[in-house]
């Protein structure tokens, strides 16, 4: 850490780390529901929970963006942000309000709309974080040197509040409302995250393997361009039916298929870095993370999305536990890896250790990743029986449930491995515990 | 952690010019616009085998449909859009041979011939319309106008592009540029055979 200003990511850190928690446990509270469909049916509804999980995971994730990017900025832009101070302030609007959504969730307190269920002065109240955190990161740009990881970085930030907007627009026309609706939704995991993916990524391959800036950026560039190229028209994977016209299914079949090509670009991408730097960076689990979230966002996000992409397949997989493997996995893989690889390379440096609890560090990565890749496998074939009973044989839902409902049982094993692991990774980056891993600074050169 | 001042120097020193894209850097233009050319070329094949898997499920209907096209207009277009590309080839000796003006001339024509594709594609597609034949008439429909249509919205960007080595006649802006343009026009030389010619 070279600028003071640096430390206000710790808050975004220690917020993000405490809803990730809140999240995984709800996961797995969730995951028990569907074994035992009337447990909390009345105190706590099964979609309440779906909201409080769904809703937790994406507010934690931008809150360890807006981390990362409070981290990164400084040393990028060589300058102290703006203000911290308005950045601190900013944290606890953005925290205070998290909270007081999951309990209005509670309370039922919501707006029904799936991921957007917040009501509409929480969602004006998100605009304003959003524009506090993006004032503060320009302005801070604006004054230091321009990268292109920064440059990158807020563009995508910029993106995603603008694609917000479009949560303020509820036609009533399901079609339009759906098509909007996926606006938010689809051009922000699909696009605009992917800019602050590849962003962040980059900067990390810079700081761990000490390759060239410039060979990094050039590797951003073409990544950012993909992710742009098949994301916006990959869209139209959305539009097949809902209502819209039909050509929607031959362009979102060819443009989200292609949508593979920037996750590969990314695994080509973090290996080849790794292996051109052939440098020997103390913090081992940043690197291990880093690596992770391009395998698994390229599994998960890729592979598990191709699956059902096509048009003639999502026919008949739509809205199955197909979907929801890969929903878990691509988000897994992407956005929670890469923000942990984000802070287990930050935070070290922000407590001003050394690198410390590798190992801890390490058994969570290999416990929760394994967890949500069996998760994945599970729902996987939950979701190809379910396809086949209920949309082939044209057997009844429910009587589909019954006879998928093993795979639920696994699904509930693998949530609680998931779980114990990210208790470990939580504790292994908050907790350094009395015994630091001390790094002989004779056996290894730091790129940072 | 060694000091963030001795990263950058070495980063700056590195950052002067150490171009290496690879197998990209042989190849004319900015290697970014390699990266669009081959994604490009990913996206009109993907279509293109959508089109013919398409017409393995329903020959009938395609042949029916095809009958309906214009294969005149279409040779007339190929003949219209490979001559552009010549022009665009010789801009681009013309800029390295230092003869600006040349090259502007070139890529002014090129553009012109650009301008005569759309305009035969629009008498094509108005005489469609006129048959009441739009994007949602059937499966073999909605693939030739969205193929046509993507292909010639990069007629009109490649035009863009083009007209950036007009203003700018530079050894890289041309290339680049005329590098472009050839795929529009590889484009159009598989598509015409695929959707109008082949039986």
């Amino acid at each position: 850490m070279s600028y003071q200003s640096q430390r206000v990511a710790l808050y975004y850190f220690a917020g993000a780390l405490t809803l990730f928690l809140v999240q995984v446990a709800v996961g797995v509270l969730g995951g028990t529901v569907y074994v035992m469909p009337n447990l909390l049916s009345d105190l706590l509804p099964f979609n309440i929970i779906r909201m409080i999980h769904t809703n937790a995971l994406i507010v934690w994730l931008l809150m360890g963006f807006m981390g990362a990017t409070y981290y990164l900025l400084p040393e990028e832009t060589e300058t102290e942000l703006h203000s911290p101070k308005l950045a601190i302030a900013q944290f606890w609007i953005f925290f205070i309000a998290a909270l007081v959504t999951v309990l209005g969730y509670v309370l039922r307190i919501h707006e029904g709309r799936e991921f957007l269920e917040q009501p509409l002065l929480i969602k004006v109240g998100i605009v304003i974080v959003a524009l506090m955190f993006l004032y503060n990161c320009t302005m801070t740009l604006l004054k230091g040197r321009k990268t292109a990881v920064a440059n990158v970085l807020m563009l995508g930030l910029w993106f995603v509040a603008i694609f917000f907007l479009f949560a303020f627009y509820n036609p009533g026309n399901l079609s339009l409302d759906k098509m909007y609706w996926w606006w938010v939704v689809h051009l922000w995991v699909e696009g605009v995250w992917e800019l602050i993916m590849a962003a962040i990524l980059a900067y990390l391959m810079i700081k761990l393997t000490g390759v060239d800036r410039e060979v990094v950026e050039k590797w951003l560039y073409v990544i950012v361009g993909l992710s742009l190229f098949t994301g916006i028209l990959g869209t139209g994977h959305h539009y097949y039916w809902i209502g819209t016209p039909g050509y929607w299914r031959w362009i979102g079949s060819v443009f989200s298929t292609l949508e593979v090509i920037p996750f590969f670009a990314m695994v080509i991408f973090t290996f080849y870095m790794i292996w051109k730097g052939g440098r020997k960076h103390p913090n081992k689990a940043a690197l291990l993370w880093s690596l992770g979230t391009a395998v698994i966002a390229f599994l998960g996000a890729g592979v598990w999305g191709f699956l059902h992409t096509l048009a003639p397949v999502n026919y008949y997989t739509h809205g199955t536990q197909v979907t929801a493997a890969h929903g878990h996995l691509a988000f897994y893989g992407a956005y929670v890896m890469l923000n942990i690889a984000m802070m287990t390379y930050a935070l070290p440096n922000l407590l001003r250790r050394d690198v410390y609890n590798q190992a801890l560090n390490m058994w969570g990565f290999w416990i929760t990743t394994a967890g949500m890749c069996f998760m994945t496998f599970t729902l996987t074939f939950a979701g190809v029986v379910q396809t086949h009973l209920q949309r082939v044989m044209g057997m009844n839902y429910m009587e589909v449930q019954d006879q998928i409902s093993l795979f639920f049982w696994y699904r509930l094993g693998s949530g609680v491995a998931v779980l114990i692991g990210v208790i470990l990774i939580v504790y292994s980056l908050a907790v350094p515990g009395s015994r630091l891993a001390k790094i002989a600074n004779g056996e290894t050169q730091p790129a940072e | 952690m060694t000091a963030p001042a001795e990263e950058t120097a070495a980063e700056d020193t590195a950052a002067e010019n150490t171009a290496d894209w690879g197998t990209l850097s042989d190849l004319p233009g900015n290697p970014l616009m390699w990266i669009l050319i081959l994604s490009e070329l990913a996206v009109f094949g993907a279509f293109l085998i959508g089109f013919t898997g398409a017409r393995i499920v329903d020959p009938g209907g395609f042949a029916n449909s095809q009958a309906l096209l214009s294969r005149v207009d279409g040779g007339i277009n190929t003949l219209v859009l490979v001559t552009s590309g010549w022009l665009a080839a010789l801009a681009g000796r013309a800029i390295h041979d230092r003869k600006p003006n040349a090259c502007r001339g070139w890529l002014l024509g090129a553009m012109a011939l650009g301008a005569v594709f759309l305009a035969v594609k629009a008498v094509e597609y108005s005489g469609k319309a006129a048959l009441g034949i739009g994007l949602e008439t059937n499966t073999f429909f909605t693939l030739y106008y969205l193929i046509t249509g993507f292909h010639a919205l990069h007629v009109v960007l490649g035009m863009v592009i083009l007209a950036i080595g007009v203003w700018r006649p530079r050894p890289d802006t041309v290339e680049t540029g005329t590098a472009f343009w050839h795929m529009v026009d590889l484009i159009w030389v598989l598509v015409y055979p695929v959707i109008y010619l082949v039986r």
